[in-house]
């Protein structure tokens, strides 16, 4: 068998097949994209659509280049500031009171029925509540985005805690291990997978609630851009704006995604 | 060293009480291999799980050199069916878990920790994972985990089940040689007669539920037959077989 740096050709067709494989989708995804704003930007040239309802990917471009002299950044960084805070406060205090359930039984069987209640609920409808408790700004929208990305992570957390390995902690309690040396040295290490999944589906709850409640309440941030642009009849900011807030929650996706690939391989998983 | 008296254990559920043991009682002499046989079912891991501790018995006690037991104690150490291995810990710091959950992580009990790896060919694997080692040494690390805590008494529960029949026959070859160097006193519980025949001193054989003693047999074999792997390979291993088999009564 002929072979060439150690690798047989068999094993280097395999390889180039796989590389191949991954351009083809990657351009497949270009393609589609630069096709559909051509194909936009055509249409609305050509009459066919109504720029003024659909906006215009070169129209968005304009909008875009003339916000950025126009405080662009300062509205994006109030939104990614919200959601940031949001979705921590979301996840640290949601992951405490699944640690508090956990612990006792009983309280977690207390608060079943409430729990069930308050995930149901969407907390959108909580936002007047809300506004009138701590106040119309900022404070307020990062309250709506916790309350909608905590019950979750309360749910998601004690469950993953609950279905942690029996005979491992089996194994644990054999060697007489206390209910807080079998949390930190099995539950909690076994659960860092839950814990960046939750912080994966946070980003986009925490999103939700930071844009609902910069609907309800703000002075600043996309989520006003948005509101402002859609009651002035303004589609490319609103269109421009859209545009961006999916760029800022895939950033931030890729932000965590980074750092659970870092956790991952301080934990060997 | 191991004296169990009158035990019973009398498990409460929603729809009734199932009685799983029944006036159990027996001794282990110092370094003696105990096997415990019986039906699916009979309750052998429950008598193994009241003795680590795990359980309270309904009723009979538990004395370890005279001392009455009540609870989980240092002198005990259990080993499961599943390796329970830590993944996100190396093959060392899995080796010291038990130690470090019972806060006697001190250098001398690390140093004989390492020292076990060593006599068992694994000190060179002590920075891997358990994700780089294979089924049979994943379960031998388990035991050297087991071991570290210096226990009395060894529980085995089913702890070579999870393996293929080739590791299996391998590793007990190898567990057996560790204990008998270690003079350490097993009590090992299992559905695998053979398995039972080629590692135990004494067999006991348990009944259908609620779990009696049926019968205690003496294990011996002729001096030259040292290891499982050559018990199996005797003729009195066969005649033991029969006589557990009759005693199990199985019926489909």
């Amino acid at each position: 068998m002929s072979t060439y740096n150690g690798i047989s050709e068999a094993r280097a067709a395999y390889l180039r097949k796989i590389k191949q494989r991954k351009t083809y989708v990657a351009v497949t995804q270009f393609t589609i994209l630069i096709g559909l704003v051509v194909l936009w930007e055509v249409l609305a040239r050509l009459k066919v659509i109504d720029a003024f309802i659909m906006s215009q990917p070169s129209r968005i471009v304009d909008t875009f280049v003339s916000m950025i002299s126009n405080n662009l950044l300062m509205h994006i960084g109030v939104t990614a500031l919200e959601t940031i805070i949001g979705f921590l406060l979301g996840t640290i205090i949601g992951t405490l009171v699944a640690v508090i359930l956990w612990w006792s039984d009983f309280i977690s069987r207390v608060m079943e029925p409430f729990l069930v209640v308050l995930n149901s609920l969407p907390k959108i409808a909580l936002g007047p509540v809300i506004i009138v408790w701590v106040g119309a700004g900022s404070q307020a929208i990062i309250v709506v985005a916790l309350a909608i990305s905590m019950v979750v992570t309360i749910l998601e957390m004690l469950n993953g805690f609950i279905n942690t390995d029996s005979e491992i902690i089996k194994m644990a309690t054999t060697f007489g291990a206390s209910r807080s040396q079998i949390f930190t040295k099995i539950v909690f290490p076994s659960n860092i997978c839950t814990l960046f999944n939750s912080l994966k589906v946070n980003i986009g709850l925490s999103l939700v609630g930071v844009i609902a409640g910069e609907f309800l309440v703000s002075k600043a941030g996309l989520g006003y851009l948005i509101v402002y642009g859609g009651q002035v009849f303004q589609m490319d900011l609103v269109m421009c704006s859209v545009i961006i807030l999916a760029v800022v929650a895939y950033l931030m996706y890729q932000g965590v995604a980074m750092l659970e690939r870092y956790a991952n391989r301080l934990m060997n998983l | 060293m191991l004296r169990v008296e009158h035990l019973s254990k009398i498990y409460q559920a929603h729809n009734g009480e199932v009685e799983a043991l029944s006036d159990i009682s027996f001794e282990v002499q110092e370094g003696e291999y105990i096997g415990v046989v019986g039906p699916s079912g009979s309750g052998k891991s429950t008598l193994l799980s009241i003795i680590a501790g795990l359980l309270q018995p309904s009723g009979g006690e538990l004395y370890i050199n005279e001392t009455k037991l009540s609870g989980i104690t240092e002198d005990i150490g259990y080993m499961l069916q599943s390796d329970s291995l830590l993944e996100w810990r190396t093959i060392l710091k899995n080796v010291l878990f038990g130690l470090e959950i019972r806060k006697t992580l001190t250098p001398e009990n690390a140093e004989y920790a390492e020292h076990l790896l060593n006599n068992y060919g694994l000190y060179e694997f002590k920075d891997k994972y358990p994700s780089q080692l294979s089924g049979g040494m994943r379960q031998r690390v388990a035991l050297i985990r087991t071991l570290a805590i210096r226990p009395k008494l060894l529980l085995l529960d089913e702890a070579f089940s999870a393996l293929d029949y080739q590791t299996r026959l391998a590793l007990t070859d190898d567990v057996y040689q560790i204990l008998k160097r270690e003079n350490m006193t097993t009590i090992m519980v299992t559905h695998d007669i053979p398995e039972s025949i080629s590692m135990s001193d004494r067999i006991i054989v348990l009944s259908n539920r609620p779990a009696t003693i049926k019968r205690t047999l003496k294990i011996e074999f002729p001096e030259e037959v040292k290891t499982p792997l050559q018990r199996r390979n005797n003729p009195k291993f066969g005649q033991y077989f029969n006589e557990i088999w009759r005693d199990l009564d199985v019926h489909l």
